[in-house]
């Protein structure tokens, strides 16, 4: 069974809802990263989304792109960041790694070198938001061959026959994007979000983890009462933004622990 | 048969749809309206009439006859796309956009510019179909093209300057993106070149091809024949494939797209990405990139800045791998001469852009008998570029 797997099979056992949160890999400094993993997991996080830097982030809002700028000034590449996450793995087995990012980078790597590394070093999942399963061929395949999960975005706008199609592709879980927009924005109706997942859930069996506009514990209750995790990105990002690098890290396991008090309740 | 996209926008490897999921319905939507538009004959009269009494089409083909006895060679013939509405090719595709928004009941257009033509004119048909506009623009290329800035306005639209990235035109794409991904029930994207997710590259190039169609009836008109070389300038495309695409089949009919060389392609300083990028993926398309090792996409360099863009439209991609067009790139420098010499020939300002194809006509017409045609796509006028040139020349006109 893979860590993604095993992660929500556990959740599921002690009736909780998974935390996931993002950060871009090399901001604000590429030996950043690997402690404010840590620092994330200990701030309870179930899964961690790691962004992959690009220079032309056109699904982000700004606080992600600013990440992604401070992260590109130190040149954070691809292979760097299978290099963070071999590190990660030296003191946590068990915490699923996803990358989130776009294909250019992937491409550029080739996804048979990159999909054999990823497996090397041990990252479950990887996140293309740019690239939908009809044009993902090549990736699939050698995501499948290493056994690492293609992770899918499905959105307001995703009709029925298209989850259908997603449902054959995706593995690990679903990420539903719970609001038109870029990553960052506001104004969230937990009304429609609820039957959109109920939708999905009629397709896909597999958790459905919600994220785009999640910003405090108040959105991520009532995300987490809808789905099977929750995903929290600009605004952790936001927080290492704000903070001296040196405290960057507690003050994100901080926030993350407030939002953990949250979803437990 | 040349039969190109497929029905999910390939062009050979190139193309395709590469999008966030959100923009996968609102993109399948577009793609069935305007083939829905594409085969219907009111749709076609419509836009017809307006490239006939707004655009004032067909452009004419001028005989740039001292030029020509100076290079000493080639007989260079200019499709005046300078002359139409708005001074330039911009105009004919975001009519044909305008139009098709207005059937898809979208109040609301955007797009993104880099010399301001394509903002320009994405403002003019918004003003005439009554349409809010919003118009994204790198800040760097704000203050190169402060005259286009101010007619947008004039215009009506809402110009938004875009302080992300490398502040010119592939960041103001990515900003159209975003608004559009945010306020896509009611905004269409009208999109200025031939790049983009399908169907944009073959929807710009239809509407555009109108360059190369009324080309064909011309040159047969003027000189009994067709050229033995078509060139034109290619940053995103959208001139060059209008006039190539429909030359394509005929094969005594050669062609040259011309990219940015900036201070040379072996300074780096470019943007040429058809003569010294690779493929990869970039604003809803696979195509050749200005990239580096690691994908990042890399800054670009041009005195023109519309052709200051590191992606270009795929069928371009797909006609360079095939051959049957070739890519050359014109320096900053070659294409300031030609500018200054087309001003003093023939009495003709032509934009930056399309100053590099003219640069690549000076170059090879010299070699080439007297009988031979070499006919250059003149895409837009040179009135926005004179501060540029000006400021090239260390000459202050504020």
């Amino acid at each position: 069974m893979s860590r993604i797997q095993n992660t929500f099979k556990r959740l599921k056992g002690e009736g909780r809802k998974a935390l996931v949160p993002f950060i871009t890999a090399g901001d604000p400094h590429p030996s950043s990263t690997v402690p404010l993993m840590h620092a994330l997991v200990e701030g309870v996080a179930d899964i961690l989304e790691i962004g992959v830097p690009f220079s032309d982030p056109m699904s982000d809002g700004q606080v992600i792109q600013r990440a992604s700028e401070r992260a590109l000034r130190h040149g954070t590449s691809l292979r760097d960041i299978l290099s963070m996450v071999e590190e990660f793995r030296k003191k946590d087995d068990s915490t699923p790694v996803v990358l989130m990012g776009y294909a250019n980078p992937f491409e550029a790597m080739g996804y048979s070198s990159f999909s054999a590394q990823a497996k090397r070093v041990g990252v479950d999942g990887v996140l293309t938001v740019d690239c939908p399963p009809e044009e993902a061929e090549e990736m699939l395949e050698s995501f499948a061959r290493e056994e690492i999960s293609p992770i899918f975005l499905l959105s307001p706008t995703t009709t029925e026959e298209r989850i259908a199609k997603v449902a054959k592709y995706a593995s690990g879980y679903v990420y539903y994007v719970s609001l038109k927009g870029v990553t960052g924005a506001t104004h969230l109706d937990f009304g429609d979000v609820g039957n959109r997942v109920a939708k999905i859930r009629e397709q896909i069996d597999l958790p459905v983890c919600i994220g785009f506009g999640i910003r405090d514990g108040k959105t991520a209750k009532a995300a987490a009462m809808i789905a099977d995790g929750v995903v929290i990105g600009s605004r952790i990002v936001q927080e290492i933004e704000q903070s001296e690098a040196q405290s960057a890290a507690e003050k994100v396991a901080l926030f993350l622990r407030s939002i953990r008090t949250a979803i437990d309740a | 048969m040349y039969d190109f996209p497929d029905s999910r926008g390939h062009f050979g490897p190139y193309g395709g749809i590469f999008v966030g999921e959100t923009l996968i319905q609102p993109i399948e939507e577009l793609r069935i309206a305007y083939e829905s538009c594409r085969n219907d004959p009111e749709f076609r009269k419509e836009f017809e009439h307006d490239l006939k009494h707004y655009v004032g089409r067909p452009s004419p083909i001028y005989h740039a006859r001292r030029w020509s006895e100076h290079l000493g060679g080639a007989q260079i013939y200019l499709k005046r796309e300078d002359l139409n509405h708005t001074g330039a090719h911009k105009i004919n595709n975001t009519i044909g956009q305008a139009i098709l928004a207005r059937r898809m009941g979208k109040n609301r257009v955007i797009a993104e510019t880099g010399a301001g033509q394509h903002g320009v004119a994405t403002a003019t048909v918004a003003a005439r179909f009554g349409m809010e506009c919003v118009v994204y623009m790198g800040a760097e290329d704000v203050k190169r093209q402060a005259p286009n800035v101010y007619r947008m306005k004039l215009l009506g639209a809402t110009v938004v300057p875009v302080e992300s990235g490398s502040k010119t035109l592939k960041d103001a794409m990515n900003e159209a993106m975003r608004d559009w991904v945010t306020n896509v029930e009611r905004t269409f994207y009208i999109i200025g070149t031939a790049a983009g997710p399908h169907p944009y590259p073959m929807m710009v190039r239809d509407f555009q091809c109108v360059i190369g169609r009324e080309a064909k009836s011309q040159m047969l008109e003027l000189c009994g024949r067709q050229p033995d070389r078509l060139i034109a300038a290619v940053g995103g495309g959208s001139n060059a494939i209008g006039l190539f695409y429909p030359y394509l089949e005929e094969e005594s009919v050669k062609m040259t797209g011309v990219e940015a060389a900036g201070d040379g392609i072996q300074t780096g300083r470019h943007a040429a990405p058809l003569c010294a990028g690779r493929p990869g993926v970039l604003h809803g398309n696979r195509t050749y990139l200005m990239q580096d090792e690691n994908g990042q996409i890399s800054d670009t360099h041009s005195i023109s800045a519309g052709l200051d863009y590191p992606g270009v439209g795929p069928e371009h991609a797909w006609l360079k791998d095939t051959g049957r067009v070739e890519y050359a790139a014109a320096t900053d420098a070659e294409a300031l001469a030609a500018f200054h010499a087309l001003c003093r020939f023939e009495g003709i300002i032509p934009a930056l852009e399309s100053s590099h194809a003219l640069a690549h006509a000076a170059k090879i017409a010299p070699q080439m008998a007297k009988d031979r045609i070499l006919l250059v796509n003149l895409s837009g006028r040179g009135d926005k570029d004179i501060n540029t040139v000006a400021e090239h020349s260390g000459i202050s006109l504020r």
